[in-house]
């Protein structure tokens, strides 16, 4: 899970550097903006069948954060 | 369940009338640099939209769109019994702009004439009420008018909205007749999520006042907007068009016994292109079936899926086709039909 999670993050918001750390403030990418949000929606809909709202959304803080909501949520 | 069938009523023709001002939002500059203009344009895939200049309304569109199709079709203006105006942006708060059409028109006082105010649903939503009054009663031709003037509505300012909102009018003609097969429709709605796409202020519940015209810095990407803007929260917009649109297919497949499968074409409501063609990869269509305009007239909100079959289906609808289309917006409120197109005229499109 871990390592399709990260693959599908890196793919969603472009981001080529090979080492993501779980303690990373997401929103501190210079890759992170409105649009590459979109991105990551259609990704952990297309791969995990998981949508997080808004309201969750903005709780979520770090990489790992995100990791932990998408393994609570994943159904497939 | 809003769960509807009709028959022996259909469509007879369209038109759709567009302002002559192109927006090309590459160069669309004066507020955001033109690398943001690209990258955003880029990801949204909307290349162009059409505003509409000072003092011209959604009901101008319309009104165009309406008197090339009564022409083209030679229909006589005394059989127009019903016409149906379809806004968010009327001319005025009363009288209803339908009225105004009426008269505009030069159609008879004998005609039904009233509005709807829904969104990006409103299209699906009001072919089934004109569907529904035709089938049980004795109207002869129904006039069904879909305007906007989204360009207005949201801040040039906020780059979450400014690049995606176009205007547009169009006209629909439907009649009874043995030879319409079979159409379905199913209708939604879920206020809880009213604040997904919102003009707060202006009606009657949070009215106008000086405040609510102070344009303000909102987040912290530096979005200016005032409260008689529209506020688009996208994000869930997007989560929620996924959770909810793709079932609300398959229970039109369940109640219509028509599968994905025999469908010809799929209109969806035209949002941005990055969610049309997720939308319809997650529902496995084959995207030449899948029909856009939004390169090139961004969202038009309830406008989008008519103006997307007249510029873009102009002669495919000659013979039969099996259609769905597809609305999903403000409110939420969202709606599917399938119909089946057979023999429909389209007008070329009128620029005014």
């Amino acid at each position: 899970m871990k390592e399709k999670f990260l693959a599908a993050f890196k793919e969603a918001l472009l981001i080529e550097e090979t080492e993501i750390s779980l303690d990373d403030i997401f929103r501190d990418y210079a890759e992170w903006d409105s649009l590459s949000r979109l991105s990551l929606i259609a990704s952990l809909d297309e791969q995990f069948n998981v949508q997080i709202e808004d309201s969750d959304f903005e709780q979520l803080k770090t990489v790992g954060d995100l990791l932990n909501e998408v393994e609570k949520r994943a159904t497939v | 369940m809003a769960l509807l069938k009709f028959n022996n009523v259909g469509i007879v023709g369209m038109a759709a009338c567009v302002p002559s001002n192109v927006i090309n939002n590459y160069e669309y500059t004066q507020v955001f640099d033109a690398a943001t203009a690209k990258e955003i344009t880029d990801k949204i895939g909307i290349k162009q939209r059409r505003f509409a200049l000072p003092g011209v309304t959604s009901s101008d569109l319309c009104f165009h769109a309406a008197e090339k199709l009564i022409h083209d079709l030679q229909v006589d203006k005394e059989d127009i019994d019903l016409l149906v105006f379809v806004s968010q942006t009327p001319d005025y708060r009363m009288p209803a702009t339908s009225v105004l059409l009426q008269h505009r028109l030069g159609l008879t006082h004998n005609t039904m004439a009233f509005d709807i105010s829904l969104g990006c649903s409103a299209y699906v939503y009001a072919l089934s009420i004109v569907y529904s009054l035709m089938e049980r009663s004795g109207f002869k031709v129904a006039l069904l008018l879909d305007g906007e003037t989204r360009s207005r509505v949201y801040s040039a300012q906020d780059r979450k909205t400014a690049f995606l909102f176009g205007d547009g009018g169009t006209a629909t003609i439907i009649q009874k007749g043995e030879q319409y097969k079979d159409s379905y429709f199913s209708l939604n709605s879920d206020g809880s999520k009213e604040d997904l796409i919102k003009i707060k202020a202006g009606g009657y519940r949070y009215p106008s006042t000086p405040e609510t015209l102070q344009e303000k810095v909102v987040d912290e990407y530096g979005n200016i907007r005032s409260e008689e803007h529209g506020v688009m929260e996208g994000a869930d917009v997007f989560n929620f068009v996924l959770r909810e649109i793709p079932p609300d297919i398959k229970r039109l497949e369940h109640f219509s016994g028509i599968t994905l499968a025999e469908i010809d074409l799929f209109l969806f409501h035209q949002a941005n292109d990055y969610m049309n063609s997720y939308l319809a990869k997650k529902l496995k269509l084959p995207i030449e079936k899948v029909p856009s305009s939004i390169a090139q007239f961004g969202n038009t909100s309830s406008v989008s899926i008519p103006l997307t079959i007249v510029t873009q289906l102009q002669h495919k609808l000659n013979t039969e086709q099996r259609v769905m289309l597809c609305g999903f917006g403000v409110g939420m409120s969202w709606a599917t039909a399938f119909l089946v197109f057979d023999n429909c005229y389209i007008s070329d499109l009128v620029e005014i």
